[in-house]
């Protein structure tokens, strides 16, 4: 009973680190650029649900659609303000602007809103489903994360599969230069990328406060981290990827802290990550990298 | 490029160099006193607790007219590599003796650098046995650096015999402490070493880092599962507010018991403090307190800086005036020499008695360990309340 | 082909430039230590940022020279400098000069860290790109947790080791070398400036003669086409492992340098963020530009604590200043406008010497 137990808590952790993760990966899959500071995007978004509900008592949802909405905003602007002078720099270069963007949004937050933790209100309240007599104790919260993120995987599948802007994104991310002459604006493209992936993110800080309530500076590192894993895991660039990569490290994390050891973890977690990598080079569900000679 | 480089490694050398070594402390009227501490980072909180009782303190003492002290706090981040540098910025400034730093971590890393310069200093909270003892027995002390605060096994033989003494709290304890936290670990291996000499039954023991500082779930369901009603926390206030939340949202409710790092949590923002209801911890500090003192500082320091001061502030407001007096018993001028001075207060501090704050008839052995007595405190309605005996 | 045979020919000159800043960079500061004018500050960042040089020149050989990127550097130099600590210990009461032991350690230290680099570089060299990243990501934090749960005591029985739970019991006299996350406490700082230089000039040497051996350019041609490589004949696993082998090693010894410098030293301070640093010394000194890599590792160490009087708002001047770098260095405009004032100079010199 336990074992089932602690596999939800991982789902529902998973799911969080599968929509952290879905932003990574658009990114990835459109710019080629690992996005370091997504995680601080997170924890933006943490803070603004925070004060949207503790300081402007605004009810739950329009509080997650301001936060939404904000870190919408605040990811175009980081793409254009330091991402897009670099479109045709190194990989390096970028990464190096992208850890610059991290390393600032941390600081701004510690200077704006101090570095002690703030402890999330609480947002939703389903309480517990008690299953087997009671023996088993179901957050109705982690349930609901689940099926968010089901959801939202449904929908950008749908999204990219279907729409106009979506097969924009997939032509770009496949050949920036020909999607161009097709008449595509790659600028406006790259710039919806970032705003889904950062919306995206605003979603997951909520879902991950409501669980883990503690809202301060470096709140987005960690998950970040681990997200950007999930996304590897997966296979990066794939949505379904994102996916299933998420909810595996989120499931084999809390299991790990469970029944192994709750300080091995993470070094569990990776090492995992590295032997997937050793039999499926470029993670479950990546393209083949072919060489052109 | 390379040539706008080499000038601003230029421009940052000439920095480096621009005043060095003129401030030997001839001819200060001044005694300065200077501190390191976290001023940015994740125990930013700390520092500034320090810091503003520090500087309260400071000015009261200069308002009597008497001896001038000057107070000076450089930021460390509470991270043992930056503390040397902040260390060497106060010594550029010319400081005379030291409140060393706020963090235990960043403490055992200067506190040789104060006995290789023969400075005296007083840690307000460093509690760990490693920042005056050099040596894992205890035996070895630095002999420059003493502590305000209770050294961490102390709190932990005090937590054990304290739920020994009260089985009406419950008879089964879990324990959750912080494994790379060196108060925490200190805490708890005496906690632990006590807790099997007087026979206490201890069911669940568990940690966490810094990395899952967020998801306790394993840890309380844990403690649930084999019946402790009893949950012992050697851990600041910020993970243990998350306990509480989480134990909260199991519906799994057994008596919290806390040590001075819980002191805090009842001002944490966006905290549910109906859920602190009935938290034991031991202090030596409890703002509620009637005498004098107390009531005089919490007041002083509520009309300056907005808050409720915590427990850093009480051993900070305590040290400035724990080394007035010294200065004063002891004659001590401005104008002595770093390692003078130090004789001076060494010999004080380890032959005086104190009345501070955060408890009276304090002493200090030749190590730099203080003796005090911890109080029990409860919180009631969302107020801390001793406990009697 | 012009720009190899620049490339190659200005290889020896760079090393040159290298040692020369270093050996100069060192006089001056001894003459300023000795006439008391340097800060106690700055004193106490000689080692530290000895060290960081040491490691960010051997990232450079790997992500510069080699073409790969690590994220794990960190974990190199936590090896280097808790296997120091441990040596340096256990040969407290053997060896009473402190040089020797810290030569000794420093030796040690390196060799066990080019040990897990070739262990590491089994699976991570088979990888490619971003995926190789992430593999050296992973093996830094796998590190990280190893030696947070290392609880390591010696005492005159000799060795005593528990894994995750602390266990260790010690006679007396004994002494815990790793506690767990606490690290290592109370150490004997032996590490001093000048041994660091001369461990930095060695670093200089080693990595110029492998960029200009037969190694250091299959890695490099490697680097630059990796089929056209392996169509000549170059075996391109063998040369980047020891690229990476040769790198670990030195980051190994930086570490053990850093390590010997503090009383205090917690696994923890060897996370991601730590290579990530490391990492951002390299970029912002120019992929392969040694030189580079010392000037801006200088520089970057230094200049959080040159912003001090900025207290709170240094931090976010730091990543503004880098964002803005990044940007202005990629700039094709004023890299054009840098170009050109560079070549007029040029010019003017030449007409002068006429």
């Amino acid at each position: 009973m336990d074992f089932l137990s602690f596999l939800i808590t991982g789902l529902g952790l998973g799911s969080v680190y599968a929509i952290i993760a879905l932003g990574y990966t658009m990114v990835y899959g459109i710019a080629k650029m690992l996005n370091f500071a997504h995680g601080d995007v997170i924890m933006i978004g943490a803070y603004v649900a925070f004060f949207a509900v503790g300081k402007f008592n605004m009810p739950s949802l329009v509080a997650v659609l301001f936060s939404v909405l904000v870190c919408t905003l605040l990811g175009v602007l980081i793409e254009r303000l330091a991402y897009k002078p670099l479109r045709d720099a190194s990989t390096l270069s970028v990464l190096i602007t992208a850890i610059g963007v991290s390393y600032f949004l941390q600081n701004a937050a510690q200077i704006l809103w101090g570095s002690d933790t703030k402890i999330f209100p609480t947002m939703f309240d389903f309480g517990n489903i008690s299953l087997f007599n009671g023996q088993l104790q179901i957050s109705l919260l982690t349930l609901i994360t689940i099926l968010v993120c089901i959801v939202i995987m449904v929908v950008l599948t749908l999204f990219i599969n279907k729409t106009k802007t979506g097969k924009a994104m997939r032509a770009c991310s496949e050949d920036k230069a020909t999607a161009q002459l097709m008449g595509i604006n790659v600028d406006t493209t790259i710039s919806i990328t970032f705003a889904i992936g950062s919306g995206l993110a605003a979603i997951a800080s909520v879902l991950l406060c409501s669980t883990y309530p503690a809202v301060n500076p470096t709140l987005g590192s960690m998950p970040g981290i681990k997200a950007f894993t999930a996304a590897v895991f997966g296979g990066i660039g794939s949505i379904p990827g994102a996916f299933i990569g998420g909810l595996l490290l989120g499931v084999l994390e809390t299991l790990a802290k469970a029944y192994i050891s709750s300080q091995m973890s993470d070094a569990i977690v990776f090492l995992v990550l590295i032997i997937v990598l050793l039999i499926k080079p470029t993670g479950l569900l990546g393209k083949k990298i072919s060489e052109k000679v | 490029m390379n040539l706008k480089k080499i000038f601003s490694t230029l421009a940052v050398a000439s920095m480096l160099v621009a005043c060095g070594g003129n401030d030997t402390s001839s001819g200060n009227s001044t005694f300065k006193i200077g501190v390191s501490g976290p001023l940015t980072g994740d125990n930013a909180v700390y520092g500034n607790a320090v810091k503003n009782a520090a500087e309260l303190a400071v000015e009261e003492v200069n308002a009597k007219g008497g001896i001038q002290l000057e107070f000076k706090i450089e930021d460390d981040q509470a991270d043992p590599e930056k503390s040397p540098t902040a260390y060497g910025t106060l010594k550029d400034w010319g400081m005379q003796i030291g409140l060393a730093t706020v963090t235990s971590g960043a403490g055992a890393a200067v506190s040789q650098n104060y006995a290789d310069d023969t400075t005296f200093a007083i840690t307000p909270s460093a509690s760990s046995t490693t920042v005056i003892y050099s040596d894992a027995d205890n035996t070895q002390s630095y002999k420059y650096v003493y502590q305000m605060c209770f050294t961490d096994p102390n709190q932990g033989v005090a937590s054990a015999d304290y739920l020994k003494n009260h089985t009406d709290l419950g008879s089964k304890v879990a324990v959750i402490y912080k494994s790379d936290d060196n108060y925490s670990t200190g805490i708890y291996q005496k906690f632990m070493d006590e807790a099997k000499k007087v026979g206490l039954d201890v069911v669940s023991e568990t940690s966490f880092d810094n990395s899952s500082a967020t998801d306790f779930n394993v840890q309380l369901k844990d403690a649930q599962s084999k019946g402790a009603d009893i949950v012992y926390l050697p851990i600041y206030y910020q993970p243990a507010s998350l306990i509480l939340t989480q134990a909260n949202q199991m519906g799994y409710a057994p008596t919290f018991f806390g040590v001075d790092g819980m002191d805090g949590i009842l001002t944490l923002d966006g905290f549910n403090t109906e859920l602190a209801e009935g938290v034991y911890l031991l202090t030596p500090f409890s703002a509620d307190a009637k005498d004098e003192l107390t009531a005089n500082f919490v007041k002083n320091y509520k009309e300056r800086y907005g808050e409720t001061p915590n427990q850093f502030a009480a051993d900070a407001y305590d040290c400035i005036y724990a080394i007035y007096d010294a200065l004063e018993a002891g004659k001590a001028t401005p104008d002595m020499s770093n390692s003078d001075l130090a004789d001076l207060l060494i010999k004080q501090f380890t032959s005086m008695t104190f009345d501070g704050i955060t408890g009276s008839d304090v002493t200090w052995s030749e190590s730099g360990e203080v003796s005090k007595s911890p109080k029990a405190v409860v919180i009631k309605d969302g107020a801390y309340v001793g406990v009697e005996d | 082909m012009a720009k190899l045979k620049t490339a190659f020919l200005g290889k020896n000159r760079n090393c040159h430039l290298c040692l020369g800043l270093v050996i100069i960079a060192y006089i001056v500061i001894e003459v300023l230590m000795y006439t008391g004018s340097l800060k106690s500050l700055f004193i106490n960042l000689l080692v530290p940022v000895t060290s960081y040089i040491i490691v960010a020149l051997a990232l450079n050989l790997v992500v510069g020279i080699s073409g790969e990127l690590s994220l794990g550097h960190a974990g190199f130099m936590s090896i280097g400098a808790f296997t120091g600590v441990i040596v340096s210990n256990v040969m407290a009461t053997m060896i009473s000069n402190d040089i020797l032991r810290l030569v000794i350690s420093i030796i040690v230290g390196a060799i066990v860290a080019a040990f897990f680099g070739f262990l590491i570089s089994i699976p991570v060299l088979k990888l490619q790109g971003d995926y190789l990243a992430i593999v050296t990501l992973a093996f830094g934090q796998i590190i990280k947790s190893l030696i947070n749960n290392t609880f390591l005591g010696f005492d005159s029985n000799g060795f005593h080791f528990s894994f995750i739970t602390n266990t260790v019991t010690l006679g007396t006299g004994g002494k815990m070398l790793i506690n767990g996350p606490i690290g290592a406490t109370a150490t004997d700082r032996i590490s001093t400036f000048t041994v660091g230089v001369i461990l930095l000039i060695i670093t200089i040497l080693i990595i110029f003669h492998f960029i200009n051996s037969k190694y250091g350019r299959s890695v490099m041609a490697t680097r630059d086409d990796r089929i056209a490589a392996q169509s000549v004949g170059i075996n391109v696993v063998k040369t980047k492992t020891i690229a990476f082998v040769l790198s670990a090693g030195i980051a190994g010894a930086a570490g053990v340098l850093y390590g010997l410098n503090f009383s205090t030293l917690v696994p923890a301070r060897f996370d991601f963020n730590q290579s990530i640093l490391i990492l951002v010394y390299v970029v912002l000194g120019g992929l392969g530009n040694m030189f580079g890599t010392i000037i801006s590792t200088f520089i970057l160490v230094l200049l959080p604590e040159l912003l001090r009087f900025l207290a709170d708002y240094r931090m976010l001047i730091y990543a503004i200043v880098l964002i803005v770098i990044m940007i202005v260095t990629n700039n094709p405009t004023i890299n054009q406008f840098i170009k050109k004032i560079f070549r007029r100079k040029k010019a003017e010199g030449e007409l002068n010497n006429d």
